[in-house]
């Protein structure tokens, strides 16, 4: 037998808080959850009481135990988190969510992140401590402590070792924020970028500008998974899984910047794995949501999921080719981190499932094979990708 | 010599379970000792309590000369601690040790914020000072090896 995946699961739901600008949430992230999840409910014509798992990663704050109480569940089976900090672990949640169905240990779960950087302190702030011990005394002492910091030396080695010019990196920016304009939803809808306005921002860490880091938001948002076969009696069918999965290559992460490959969004090993889960191919997808938590690492997941070459990048990564609905490969097409909102890449997972359900503000002709990468740069990473009905 | 970033930013230090020790205690003697496996004889870093590659336990520090090539860099910008408001921009350097099997190293690269730079670049350390007694640490920093 293949144990794979593969069309076993289905996404019942998917569901969302309004998004805030951090801060700015009038309601605590719990209660966003809540509505979160309730909403993702809604929309799979489920009542809250048949959930019987929760799915999360990050050290999401917003205990499985403490939903199950608030939503008055009669049967929790399921409480997963997933190890590693940032979006590395929004794919995975998925997979994890995703196997406990499809062995019969949960039926209704609920994968969810609930993220209210002005209640619990913003990501792109430096640690206020008086020591600092382990890997981290290995780079904070030297003023390198903020994601942004973290990542950039990474993608200013692949860029010296292909040639890539920071135009790449502009177009990735240019197209999430031409999707958010038509996405109600979206945070910075309302605020179109120019490629005027991105050579003007500021420098945050060469080679990144201010619009090539994601936002910092208040919000939640939850998808409720269930097997496929009990899919087909609920509003919406036609979204299945085809691969999930999670992980890290050799040393990934190693402390004080000893990866071995380490000009990398860490999908080399994973990638491989997605497609051959999923039985699909680089060429067979038809829209891609990838995690920015800064455009140099979306730039590498592409290559690493075998969309480009790295010697091709400063001609692949050109606007006409990302934005929907005609672009070669349509990338963030909700306005993704950069300009829908950081939800740790939960709300790419659900653009994610409106472009396989032809529901997206910017939706994509036909689509049949919908990835999502999750989390680049860090340890474990992840990714997934979903399937029509077309793909069975 | 004064310290290339301001005072403020956490002081480093081993691990609670020691790990590390070695490392922190002889850049207070101006001496860089990096982690290398008895068993093996191949160095490794970030220091861990059992060598990757051939899983022994024996681990010792090794003397290594402070001179590598750049890795990477990065020019920082935006402050995002309150010690490093208006010091910008500074250079974060990955120094590469060819000598110790191509451990690397992050350090701050001295001199000019706004010099070019060039990966490949040969270095040179320089030890930097904090601080006296019980409080007191040191780092490692670089400049171009003239």
């Amino acid at each position: 037998m293949t144990r794979t995946l593969r069309h076993t699961v289905a996404v019942a739901g998917v569901g969302q808080s309004t998004y805030y600008k951090h801060g700015q949430s009038p309601e605590p992230e719990f209660k966003l959850v809540l509505r979160a999840v309730l909403a993702a409910c809604e929309d799979a014509g489920l009542s809250p009481r048949s959930i019987d798992g929760f799915s999360s990663y990050s050290n999401d704050r917003n205990d499985a135990t403490r939903l199950a109480q608030a939503l008055g569940i009669d049967d929790l089976r399921l409480a997963v988190m997933q190890w590693g900090g940032g979006g590395g672990g929004v794919a995975a949640a998925v997979a994890n969510a995703s196997a406990a169905i499809a062995t019969g240990q949960a039926e209704c779960v609920v994968v969810m992140r609930g993220l209210a950087q002005g209640q619990f302190g913003r990501f792109g702030q430096g640690p206020a401590l008086d020591r600092i011990a382990g890997p981290y005394a290995l780079t904070i002492p030297y003023g390198l402590m903020s994601p942004a910091q973290m990542f950039a030396m990474r993608v200013n080695r692949f860029m010296h070792d292909n040639g890539v010019h920071t135009e790449a990196l502009r177009a990735i920016s240019l197209a999430s924020y031409h999707h958010a304009q038509q996405n109600p939803d979206a945070v910075m809808q309302g605020r179109p970028l120019s490629a005027e306005d991105y050579d003007a921002s500021r420098w945050i860490v060469e080679p990144f500008r201010l619009f090539d880091c994601c936002q910092e938001n208040d919000g939640a948002a939850a998808i409720l998974l269930v097997s496929a076969e009990r899919a087909k009696d609920l509003p919406h069918p036609e979204c299945y899984l085809l691969g999930a999965v999670g992980g890290a290559a050799y040393r990934a992460d190693a402390a004080g910047h000893n990866d071995p490959i380490y000009a990398s969004s860490n999908f080399t090993t994973l990638a491989p794995r997605l497609y051959e889960m999923g039985g699909f191919a680089p060429a067979d997808v038809d829209v891609v949501q990838s995690y920015e938590n800064f455009t140099g690492g979306v730039m590498m997941s592409l290559v690493e999921h075998g969309f480009c070459e790295p010697e091709e990048v400063n001609d692949f990564l050109v606007p006409d080719n990302l934005i929907a609905p005609k672009g070669r490969l349509p990338l963030n097409t909700s306005g993704g981190n950069l300009a829908e909102v950081y939800m740790h890449g939960l709300g790419l997972v659900i653009e994610a499932v409106r472009q396989v359900r032809g529901t997206s503000w910017n939706p994509v002709e036909d689509v049949n094979v919908s990835l999502m990468t999750g989390g680049p740069m860090v340890a474990p990473a992840s990714c997934l990708a979903f399937g029509s009905e077309a793909t069975r | 010599m004064s310290a290339y970033l301001p005072d403020g930013l956490p002081a480093p230090g081993p691990a609670p379970d020691g790990l590390g020790d070695e490392f922190w205690h002889a850049l207070r003697e101006e001496r860089l000792l990096l982690q290398r496996c008895r068993a093996c004889d191949r160095f490794q870093w970030g220091p861990e309590w059992i060598c990757h590659r051939c899983h022994a336990f024996d681990l010792g520090y090794d003397a290594v000369e402070p001179q590598g090539v750049l890795y990477s860099h990065e020019r920082v910008w935006h402050p995002v601690h309150p010690a490093l408001a208006g010091r910008g921009p500074f250079i974060v350097a990955l120094v590469a040790l060819p000598q110790a099997d191509d451990v690397r190293l992050v350090g701050n690269l001295l001199g000019d914020p706004m010099q070019p730079l060039e990966i490949g670049t040969r270095v040179e350390g320089v030890f930097e000072h904090h601080g006296e007694g019980e409080d007191g640490f040191s780092l490692l920093q670089w400049r171009v090896s003239t």
